[in-house]
């Protein structure tokens, strides 16, 4: 009984320290897409936390919402965000990127 | 700047911590009256008869935000970006979402059958439903374009508007808005969290889908 209660605190640390590891990752990241897939990662664990505080109603939740559809809907926001900015700078530096475009495929 | 926000969020954690450290450190909170009610409520998992009895008010509150946050969406509706696809999706895509749909669908209903007595209920019925939808979306599915107008608006309000017609009937019988009488509890609680799972599965892929599809008919 002891042994599972030393188990289960060790769990428990090393669940925290993976998520605030996690978080700080995802908001300091400077590429977009790993900082969204870092949230997917933290959005599990987060309801792996759940599950730990008894609250399983929660944690279902967390899962499907949380780490599922939000990291859905930001990964088209992405997709969304990208294809503008390619628009954009294609108008933009139309002069300037179609010559190195082609240098760099010689 | 970077020291003014440090500040604040060193700030802000002592609070918390401070907070927490406050609490008292054996404390039943209000699962007390939870557990002695739990009979009248119509249900036997506490946390739906929270959700859907006790504090029927803040879940209802809930579906009206969910909608207004479609309505949001759909208001700055780029249609253009939402339809088009750049290429069919691969023969994996394909077979994975027509295998997993009706296993998604399944386990939705299940989630909201066994909200009553085990964790479970109609958000996260309706998250699993909506993921449904997305990996609809994703594989390329498009809902049929005589569904996109009146029938899709139709089941999006369904849950928050049975959730009114119900919890305003029995005001009649001289009761408080969304007070349901106990011999009815449990089958009203069915009846709202089943329309309310359909509404927000909906919802939610049709926010994924990010723009009005009726829109994007025309």
């Amino acid at each position: 009984m002891e042994a599972l209660t030393q188990l289960q605190l060790a769990f428990d640390v090393v669940l925290v320290l993976t998520l605030l590891g996690l978080a700080w990752q995802a908001l300091t990241s400077p590429e977009l897409f790993r900082a969204i897939v870092l949230f997917i990662a933290f959005g599990l664990l987060m309801a792996l936390v759940w599950v730990r505080l008894a609250a399983p109603d929660v944690a279902l939740a967390e899962a499907a919402i949380g780490a599922g559809l939000t990291g859905a809907l930001l990964l088209t926001t992405l997709s969304k965000l990208a294809k503008q900015t390619d628009k954009s700078s294609r108008e933009n530096n139309k002069d300037i990127i179609a010559p190195s475009a082609a240098s760099t495929d010689e | 700047m970077r020291l003014l926000l440090m500040a604040l969020i060193i700030a802000m954690a002592a609070g918390l911590a401070y907070a927490i450290l406050s609490l008292p450190a054996e404390s039943a909170g209000l699962s007390v009256y939870t557990t002695e009610n739990i009979a009248i409520s119509g249900v036997t998992n506490p946390v739906t008869a929270v959700l859907l009895n006790y504090r029927a008010y803040d879940t209802f509150l809930e579906l009206g935000v969910l909608l207004l946050a479609l309505l949001g969406v759909w208001s700055l509706g780029s249609t253009a970006t939402a339809s088009q696809r750049p290429s069919a999706p691969g023969p994996v895509l394909d077979n994975l979402a027509r295998v997993l749909v009706p296993i998604l669908i399944v386990v939705a209903g299940y989630l909201f059958w066994a909200g009553a007595y085990i964790p479970g209920g109609a958000f996260q019925a309706g998250a699993v439903l909506g993921a449904a939808g997305v990996l609809l979306i994703l594989a390329g599915w498009r809902i049929n374009h005589r569904l996109v107008g009146l029938p899709l608006r139709i089941s999006l309000v369904l849950g928050l508007v049975v959730f009114a017609v119900v919890g305003t009937l029995f005001m009649l019988t001289d009761r408080q808005f969304l007070e349901f009488p106990p011999q009815y509890a449990g089958v009203l609680i069915l009846l709202i969290e089943g329309l309310a799972t359909l509404s927000i599965g909906i919802a939610l892929a049709a926010l994924f889908l990010g723009a009005d599809p009726e829109e994007d008919d025309n």
